[in-house]
């Protein structure tokens, strides 16, 4: 059973996946079938902010939300997050299996390590982990951003 | 609009079961009740506290606890919500008189004529163990708040 009892949100550890960029990391959580999130993500990636990305998929919000985090962290085992990334962001209305190896294929990612490596629980445990996180900070959806501590829902001021 | 207080017991109250059936004080004997005040059925961001707190089932419910979720909403409208989203959260109608439960638990936004969004823990002896209303009906308590709540009821 899962602690949910409040906790504040961790700051950038060295297991967060970093985008380096301009000033402090700025903290989004999000996943990756959520529309207002591929929005949230082009206007950082834009930006050129550091970005930190941490999960919040909930099987209750979407069917596709827990496996695309998992399928993400795959792609992280192949030093390639945040192409995958970018690459689920950029294209919402496809992101079945059959497209995600199609990505795979694009991007580089070795597609038979990539399903090897979705079935590792670890993963599982990870994103599973960081959307506990959201939940004990208090996020209440996607995607969130962390302010100086401060969970929000509206991206902040780039 | 204060929202009613621990030590409180709770008053009379009628609310609306999704079968027709009224849910009142009663109900919550002999158990430690939720009540998850919301605003409008099919609103995003009642969409996604409810997704949440479906998420966190098992943690609100492993002592007993019963959660249930509250608003103006017709019966009808309530229940087309909950079957959309998958959410397994019982719906409790405060249509009509509209709101009068919310009213009597301080959780009523009279400026949008809505119920507000507020959380009420309730214990088995029938009285209030902790509350909690939301500065504005737009801010979505976490569900670590109901969890905190549950730990200290």
């Amino acid at each position: 059973m899962r602690d949910l009892s409040s906790l504040p949100v961790e700051p950038v550890g060295p297991d967060d996946h970093l985008r380096s960029g301009d000033g402090e990391p700025l903290i989004i959580y999000a996943e990756f079938s959520c529309p207002e999130c591929a929005i949230a993500a082009e206007r950082l990636r834009e930006s050129g902010k550091s970005v930190c990305f941490r999960h919040f998929a909930l099987a209750a919000r979407s069917p596709r939300a827990v496996k695309l985090a998992i399928a993400s962290e795959a792609a992280a085992r192949q030093g390639l997050f945040w192409e995958f990334h970018d690459s689920l962001f950029a294209d919402q209305g496809r992101l079945d299996d059959p497209h995600l190896w199609q990505r795979c294929e694009l991007l580089g990612i070795d597609v038979d390590r990539f399903e090897l490596d979705r079935r590792d629980q670890s993963l599982a445990d990870k994103v599973a982990s960081d959307a506990t996180a959201a939940m004990r900070a208090g996020a209440t959806g996607a995607p969130t951003f962390v302010v100086a501590g401060e969970l929000q829902s509206q991206l902040p001021q780039l | 609009m204060s929202i009613i207080a621990p030590g409180t017991k709770v008053p009379s109250f009628s609310l609306a079961r999704e079968d027709g059936s009224t849910f009142t004080e009663a109900d919550l004997v002999g158990q430690t009740t939720v009540l998850v005040f919301y605003p409008f059925a099919f609103s995003p961001v009642c969409t996604s506290q409810l997704q949440v707190y479906t998420e966190a089932l098992p943690e609100i419910t492993v002592d007993g606890a019963v959660i249930y979720a509250v608003s103006t909403d017709p019966s009808f409208s309530q229940i087309a919500f909950r079957e959309q989203l998958g959410v397994p959260i019982e719906q409790l109608s405060d249509f009509e008189p509209k709101g009068a439960t919310a009213k009597l638990f301080g959780a009523y936004f009279d400026p949008a004529g809505m119920t507000n969004r507020a959380l009420v823990i309730i214990g088995p002896d029938g009285c209030v163990t902790w509350s909690y209303l939301a500065d504005s009906p737009g801010d979505m308590p976490g569900v670590n708040l109901i969890i905190d709540g549950l730990a200290a009821s």
